[in-house]
């Protein structure tokens, strides 16, 4: 049997339902990893104590019905836990514990799954490379000194290092693509309504989707099946009848239409990016898909208009952290000063320039031009798609314009950052399915993904195109364990 | 169009975020440069385009307005961030 931590969900549920290990030892073995792995910055907070006395009263009575019998998760830390500390990588929430549970973590403890702790991720989830946390940056298991990605940054870091055998993450213009893009490992962005809002701290409320961060597709269809779910408690979760995505995934693509966008050829792409797209469209072909190629004529307006309505969404969310009810408070002489203090001091730069973003096109005599814009420029993007879709089954495109970059590179310059979203926003501002699967590396050896794109509810298809392509591409990470310490 | 200090000064202050002078000049260089990126959305003529407010096509579901949580008052006050045993506390409003 290979090392506890380095197999898949589907190993791990495999040997836990034969008996061949015993929840406790998977869940020592992931925390003993943990320990010697501070160095990567994954967790804001451990649960460790606790998930070892869970993983052993699940051993006492094991019910091995369960999709996650007594599996250890890690999760990014903008669910909300009841009882631990939920953070949303932010010092105005840096003492926040909730009273309730996020309901896409609740059906993982409903399906037998176990807390390990909360992982690292950009402030409010806004970044692309885990630099805007409260908590530190993170590192990259791929490399020294790279960014993991973001904003889910600890999460893919997490699935990489084999910290965790799987985690879910939240996506709003790519947080989970991206940083699965730079780390070598699978993520998917489910359709918008498909996964549960409620008890996930708010960035951009018609933007946000939790889904699953994994090793493989195999995996991320497990997990999809648990968390996807019909929730009363979110008024935009939709009511529809979900597969059953690990029953139904199948490696037979053949007939199916793949379109390939031509407005994805940027301006300065590396030729290693472009190399790699070609590659998948071969392998796509000689799975039996047939390739078509398609235009997105308004791929170019994607995130300006992100950059509206995102900030425009946030800088309403963010309005309630005003240091009243729960969060840090900045003492002041009276109410305004007090809000007006604890503001500046508990949100981070790239916070309060989305608020200030936000704010500004949201104000009198502004509204029309910017806010009202860019919702009628995102009905032309979710129309290309439409139209798109009316002659696809799926729509084939790299994950994101270059692979993981340093730390600190982009710091200085928002706009710079804004740009490694550029393949990835148009697909939240349509409310898409979409998925990031490892497809080759650059000249530095640094993973590099393709991404899936999907008709809404069409999961299953883009999971099954992502497993077909999975298995030509053979992907291995090859990841050094540099960061270990005795 | 460019955003002046004055207007970064008055946009802090309707989202009730202080800054210093320092901070406000950073952030005017930063918000230019952000909307000069999103004035390319200029170039597209919007005139008889519906504005997209829904991304999910359904109809909101109405359901009863019940309690179903526990009583959670304790654990509610315990995350507030002055210690009091019943209400929140604020600084004083009423003169």
């Amino acid at each position: 049997m290979s090392d506890i931590t380095s197999q898949s969900l589907f190993e791990l549920t495999s040997n836990i339902k034969e008996k061949k290990l015993s929840s406790e030892e998977i869940t020592k073995a992931f925390i003993n990893r943990a320990e010697k792995s501070k160095k990567l910055n994954v967790y804001v907070t451990d649960n460790f104590e606790k998930a070892i006395d869970q993983s052993k009263k699940f051993d006492s009575n094991p019910i091995l019905d369960f999709k996650l019998p007594g599996i250890p998760i890690a999760v990014k830390d903008l669910f909300c836990t009841n009882g631990v500390r939920t953070t949303a990588g932010s010092k105005i929430l840096n003492n926040f514990v909730p009273a309730y549970e996020s309901t896409v973590t609740q059906n993982l403890w409903s399906q037998g799954a176990i807390l390990l702790g909360k992982l690292n991720c950009d402030e409010f989830a806004m970044g692309s490379s885990n630099e805007t946390s409260f908590f530190g940056n993170v590192q990259n298991p791929v490399g020294e000194n790279l960014v993991p990605g973001g904003s889910s940054g600890g999460s893919s870091a997490a699935v990489a290092a084999n910290l965790t055998p799987v985690t879910i993450g939240t996506d709003t213009g790519g947080s989970i693509r991206q940083p699965a893009s730079f780390t070598g490992t699978v993520g998917l962005k489910p359709t918008y309504g498909s996964c549960s809002r409620y008890g996930i701290v708010a960035f951009a409320s018609s933007l946000d989707q939790a889904g699953p961060m994994t090793k493989n597709v195999r995996d991320c269809s497990m997990l999809l099946e648990v968390i996807s779910s019909f929730d009363q408690k979110d008024s935009t979760s939709i009511d529809y009848k979900r597969n059953y995505y690990s029953k139904e995934l199948s490696k037979d693509i053949k007939g199916k239409k793949i379109g390939i966008p031509k407005e994805y050829r940027v301006d300065n792409m590396p030729d290693e990016i472009e190399q790699l797209w070609k590659n998948g469209i071969s392998y796509a072909k000689d799975c039996g898909a047939e390739i078509i190629d398609i235009s997105l004529p308004h791929t170019n307006y994607a995130l300006p208009t992100y950059y509206i309505v995102a900030p425009a969404e946030a800088s309403s969310n963010l309005a309630r952290y005003d240091g009243v009810k729960y969060g840090f408070r900045s003492p002041g002489q009276n109410l305004i000063e007090m809000y007006e203090k604890t503001r500046s001091e508990g949100f981070g730069d790239e916070v309060k320039r989305r608020i200030m973003i936000g704010t500004y096109v949201l104000s009198s005599g502004y509204y029309d031009a910017y806010y009202l814009k860019a919702q009628k420029v995102r009905q032309l993007i979710k129309k290309d798609f439409d139209d798109a879709f009316s002659k696809v089954d799926a729509i084939l495109t790299p994950s994101t314009p270059s692979s993981a970059f340093k730390i600190g590179e982009k710091t200085n310059d928002p706009v710079s950052m804004y740009l490694n979203d550029i393949f990835t926003v148009p697909i939240n501002l349509a409310g898409l399915p979409g998925i990031s699967i490892p497809a080759g590396k650059d000249k530095n050896n640094y993973p590099l993904g393709l991404q899936v794109i999907g008709k809404p509810f069409d999961e299953q298809n883009i999971l099954n195109i992502s497993y077909a392509l999975e298995d030509k591409i053979n992907f291995k990470n090859d990841i050094s364990d540099w960061w270990l310490s005795e | 169009m460019s955003i002046d200090l004055k207007t970064v000064k008055h946009i802090s202050k309707l989202a009730r975020i202080s800054i210093d002078d320092e901070k406000a000049s950073k952030l005017k260089g930063d918000l230019n440069n952000i909307f000069e990126f999103i004035e390319k959305l200029n170039e597209l003529n919007t005139d008889n385009v519906q504005a997209l407010t829904s991304i999910a096509e359904t109809t909101l579901k109405f359901r009863k307005d019940e309690i179903k949580s526990e009583n959670i008052r304790e654990k509610i006050l315990k995350n507030s961030p002055e210690e009091n045993k019943d209400f929140f506390v604020v600084p004083k409003v009423v003169e």
